[in-house]
């Protein structure tokens, strides 16, 4: 039989927190090389410059209610999408009309380049709509296929067990449906999380969208301050890294309880 | 009466049931018993209203309320065996009543709480025949429902459940004909088609 002694526990602990912080000031000092190799703030800031611009912007109040007005419009449109992709595979897995209308529709949807549907839909909403419109559109199509293939993988035998006893509906979700079809709705918004992101800053920069992460993205590219682009970009990563892990341990904590 | 009358069903080109008539007399046990592939769980399937007979005809099911105990266990893994009975059960059946019927059907208080998936075999299947026999049904389905259990636990479960289906229309399938003796029931034998 094969034991694990405290320190050993300990050591494995150290070298799983420990492995990560290497990668990072790893690519950090490749960073850092590399912007003394180019030597040219506008090409290439370097990671200290990078840092206090960071700091700089997150003094002022117009940092936090730039970073509030993108994450609102973004978590607006990831919401939505997915409210509506659940609703839409529920109703998918008992209509065959509507599996064959919008299982392609969507298939389609995914498939089109993201600038695409930015340049059509800023035809027809405003700028500031845009990035909930985007993030949505990108994000549906991955839930509702994901939970679909969720709703389809449940347990034959337990949904005929529920059938002759004649298990009311809602009782029978969280005993037979959600184990089986959270899995795959984690797995989406772990996706769905990181495109609503880059999909949504993306529309914010083409449309300009006021007061917007996407706007201050634009303004760093005027103004030559690649300081700011990287101080906002990692704004960027942060956040939706942040909103990703918060929403996947909650979902995999209900996916806990219910297994 | 629950009537089946010229059942027949294939699959593909396997003909499975031809013709097949079976009754059912009101509140007593009928044994369906025959050799392996005869159909006897496909007729059961037609009386569950899982599936229809491709000729054929299922009488005196209309407004009927139905339990069975499958081939299969088929629980909820994550569930407890209280809460697996009480799933099919009507929210005023209190979980000391299921206890007590499991702990009649040879579960010790341990087996109860815990999530059947961490219980024997044999303590699985006695939570399957309780959710089954628990349920408030018209028509109980009891296909080999005593499959893996030891000697003394047969008796035991067996004992309880004939208690249990007393003036109940019950269909049991089985090989085993001391089954059908104990349970004083009309033995009905399925050939292969």
């Amino acid at each position: 039989m094969t034991s694990i002694s405290a320190a050993e526990g300990t050591a494995t602990l150290a070298r799983g927190a420990v492995r990560p912080l290497a990668v990072v000031a790893f690519w950090v000092v490749v960073w850092q090389v590399s912007a003394l190799v180019v030597g040219h703030e506008v090409l290439l800031a370097s990671p200290a410059k990078v840092v206090a611009r960071l700091g700089e912007l997150s003094l002022t109040a117009d940092f936090w209610a730039t970073v509030w007005t993108s994450f609102a419009r973004i978590a607006g449109g990831f919401v939505a999408a997915s409210v509506l992709g659940v609703l839409g595979a529920a109703l998918a897995a008992t209509s065959r009309v509507v599996d064959a209308l919008v299982t392609p529709a969507l298939a389609a949807v995914r498939s089109t380049p993201v600038v695409s549907f930015i340049i059509l839909v800023l035809i027809w909403v405003s700028s500031d709509q845009l990035a909930l419109v985007i993030s949505f559109l990108m994000v549906l199509p991955i839930i509702y296929t994901n939970v679909l293939e969720g709703i389809r993988h449940r347990d034959r035998a337990l949904l005929e067990v529920a059938d002759v006893f004649g298990v009311p509906r809602l009782r029978r979700l969280p005993a037979v449906d959600l184990p089986a079809v959270l899995p795959f709705f984690t797995a989406a918004c772990r996706t769905g999380v990181g495109l609503a992101w880059k999909s949504g800053i993306a529309a914010e920069v083409i449309g300009l969208a006021e007061g917007s992460i996407g706007e201050r993205l634009y303004e760093a590219k005027i103004l030559l301050s690649s300081a700011d682009l990287f101080a906002w970009t990692a704004v960027i990563i942060a956040v939706s890294f942040g909103v990703e892990k918060l929403l996947v341990t909650v979902l995999r904590r209900t996916e806990r309880r219910l297994a | 009466m629950i009537a089946l009358r010229g059942i027949s069903h294939s699959f593909g080109a396997d003909v499975v049931l031809d013709t097949v008539d079976l009754d059912l007399d009101q509140g007593r046990v009928t044994v369906l018993t025959g050799p392996n592939g005869c159909g006897k769980t496909t007729l059961s399937r037609f009386l569950l209203g899982l599936a229809v007979p491709d000729a054929g005809e299922v009488r005196g099911l209309e407004g009927r309320r139905r339990a069975a105990v499958f081939q299969e266990n088929r629980l909820c893994e994550q569930l407890s065996a209280v809460g697996n009975v009480r799933l099919v059960l009507h929210r005023s059946v209190p979980s000391s009543a299921v206890a007590a019927e499991l702990r009649r059907a040879g579960l010790t208080d341990t087996c109860l709480t815990k999530p059947v998936r961490d219980l024997s075999g044999g303590q699985r299947r006695r939570v399957a025949i309780v959710r089954a026999v628990m349920a408030e049904a018209d028509l109980l389905v009891l296909d080999e429902p005593f499959t893996g259990l030891d000697t003394l636990g047969k008796v035991q479960v067996m004992t309880w459940v004939r208690e249990r289906c007393a003036g109940r229309t019950t269909l049991l399938i089985t090989h085993d004909l001391a089954e059908a003796r104990w349970f004083g029931a009309r033995v009905v034998t399925l050939a292969r088609a």
